[in-house]
């Protein structure tokens, strides 16, 4: 198997489609397929083990990861967010290696042991050259590794998640149609190449033959113009995306575009106002879908389709209201289930860590060997519960828990609660030392309104058991997250532990 | 003939190709059109389809045996259909999925 049959597929049938496009620059599938092929011969006329790119989106993103694919070498996708000694560490797990960066990278980079440095102009002009395109002699072997991706690293040092070619192009068989898409469609794809969105995204797209359109650096204006400018049908974004774009059509009074069919979410904790907002804001035929998934199990796991978003958006039952919170069902093919710390399945409507299993999960990291554990079971490290209609429920990184006098509370439930009052734009909650309850419940509030902590407190109070109203809240600015939307709850912790 | 997993194969009388998803072990009399299947890069034997082997192959459909252990995916279209020891593969049903990304 190999990602790049799916290409081949996509331009046999739909050739003159427009595959993706970028500002101006635009890539049919046919030239993009002749274009992989040209990055595959170039590739394999250096010393390079992996082909890696530096850089925002652009057609250079799907044509180095088909070459890869093509040329028998993993693609790497880094954080051109990342400098300095996080960067040099990153690369020096990958030489040697060709790297497609921007023009001032390429000079900062040039002249490294095992790197072959390569403008993203320069590698466009490979891909569009006249070279006739290669025969297709790409290998078919299932385990070939696709792509190394590096987890975001909120919790320690990145890790190289690594997606088979078999993992990749099982995700796609089990969750996308070939060819579903209309020839007017058009994928608005936002998130950023190094994060497992993006990848899914792009083979997604193709396979269904939906136009890519990228926009290279999100803004919340950025994208409402994109979307009315090129027709966008389809956008994934991630929730503090979600968060702007309700925040931009509020301040302005604009509309939202029209053209838009299906808006999904993933990558992190929706907050439910954020949803019902976008749920007033947009159209009420825009079909809205929670995507839940790792980078381990090459994106998405489960959904929350649109069926139920609007089932529980306007429902009293609080039951079914609470769905809307949740991520909804596994895939076809991917089955959940809920264990305890013994590894132990637990009854429905319990908590603990959720588990994976199905073909597109990987679990594996470079250098680390496979985390599957008996049967093919990939233990999250996510906590979560099913209720008694398979909906799943997750509650965040178990290492986020709070052990407080010997129980578990949950960051995710306490936020649900501080986010549905009118005061409260943003917060965060975190375990922080304590002497008597070895930890105790801390809060970082970013306001919208006026309200005070002991207001804050009674308000969890009436919501939840008293264990779970923060014994500290603290009024910031904003909450740090990182690019792609991840709250870095390590600098809250820190920052609210040590100013006791 | 033996298959695995990610094996390209094509039919020798209608321009069928298919991709190996799930295949059991051992021994598999694979056909199109009523005549074997070869590999993708073996040169075709050419010949007519048979009459009760017709009904065509759909790009990016995936064919399934009636103990669900052998899985095709077919990337090229033709006239003949598929069957494995002369029982037709079937259709996998695809259940409809949003849009997740």
């Amino acid at each position: 198997m190999n990602v790049m049959m799916l290409l081949e597929m996509a331009s046999g049938a739909m050739g003159d489609r427009v595959a993706v496009q970028c500002d101006d620059d635009h890539f049919s599938h046919a030239d993009l397929y002749a274009g992989a092929g040209r990055v595959a011969e170039f590739v394999r006329g250096t010393s390079a083990e992996h082909l890696a790119i530096l850089d925002t989106s652009s057609p250079a993103v799907p044509l180095a990861l088909f070459g890869a694919g093509w040329a028998g070498m993993p693609f790497v996708p880094l954080n051109y967010r990342l400098t300095g000694a996080e960067l040099d560490a990153l690369i020096e797990r990958i030489t040697p290696a060709v790297l497609v960066t921007d023009a001032e990278r390429a000079k900062e980079l040039a002249g490294r042991d095992g790197l072959e440095v390569i403008t993203r102009e320069d590698f466009l002009a490979i891909a569009r050259g006249d070279a006739a395109t290669p025969e297709s002699d790409w290998s078919m072997e299932p385990e070939d590794i696709a792509i190394l991706l590096f987890t975001s690293g909120t919790t320690g040092a990145p890790k190289a998640a690594v997606l088979r070619h078999r993992h990749m192009v099982s995700y796609i068989l089990g969750s996308v149609e070939f060819m579903a898409a209309a020839e007017e469609d058009a994928a608005l794809v936002c998130v950023p190449p190094y994060h497992v969105a993006g990848m899914a995204a792009v083979l997604s797209s193709i396979y269904a033959g939906r136009r890519i359109v990228q926009l290279p650096n999100f803004t919340a204006d950025g994208w409402l113009d994109v979307a009315h400018k090129a027709g966008i049908t389809n956008a994934f974004v991630v929730p503090t995306m979600l968060q702007r774009i309700v925040a931009e059509l509020e301040e302005t009074g604009g509309a939202a575009p029209t053209s838009i069919r299906a808006l999904a979410y993933g990558g992190g904790k929706m907050p439910l106002p954020v949803i019902d907002r976008a749920m007033s804001l947009f159209p009420p035929t825009v079909d809205f879908t929670n995507a839940y998934g790792l980078t381990e199990t090459s994106s998405t796991i489960a959904v929350l389709g649109p069926d139920d978003h609007r089932v529980a958006a306007f429902n009293d039952d609080p039951e079914v209201k609470r769905r809307l919170g949740s991520a909804g069902k596994p895939l076809p093919g991917v089955e959940v289930e809920i264990r305890d710390d013994d590894g132990k399945p637990v009854s429905v409507g319990e908590r603990g860590e959720i588990w994976v299993r199905g073909e597109q999960v990987s679990g594996e990291y470079l250098g680390r060997g496979s985390q599957l554990v008996e049967g093919g079971w990939f233990p999250t490290n996510d906590g979560g519960f099913l209720d008694e209609d398979g909906y799943l429920f997750v509650l965040g990184r178990i290492d986020d828990v709070i052990v407080r006098g010997g129980e578990n509370l949950s960051p995710g439930e306490i936020e649900d609660v501080l986010h549905e009052h009118a005061a409260v734009a943003d917060c965060a909650v975190v375990g922080v030392p304590d002497e008597q309850w070895g930890e105790a419940v801390a809060a970082a509030i970013v306001l919208k309104g006026e309200v005070t902590a002991e207001e804050l407190q009674a308000w969890v109070k009436q919501h939840l058991r008293s264990s779970r109203v923060p014994e500290r809240i603290e009024f910031w600015d904003e909450l740090p997250y990182n690019e792609t939307g991840k709250l870095l709850r390590r600098k809250v912790r820190e920052a609210l532990g040590t100013e006791a | 003939m033996e298959l695995k997993a990610g094996s390209r194969l094509k039919s020798g009388v209608c321009d069928t190709q298919v991709m190996v998803i799930a295949t059991p072990d051992g021994d598999l009399e694979l056909t199109c059109g009523g005549a074997p299947l070869v590999d993708v890069t073996a040169d075709a034997p050419g010949g007519d389809v048979a009459a009760d082997h017709k009904n065509g192959t759909q790009i990016g459909k995936r064919y399934v045996n009636e103990a669900g252990d052998l899985e095709l995916l077919c990337t090229k279209p033709g006239e003949g259909s598929l069957a494995v020891a002369g029982a037709a593969l079937t259709l996998k049903e695809a259940k409809a999925l949003p849009s997740s990304d």
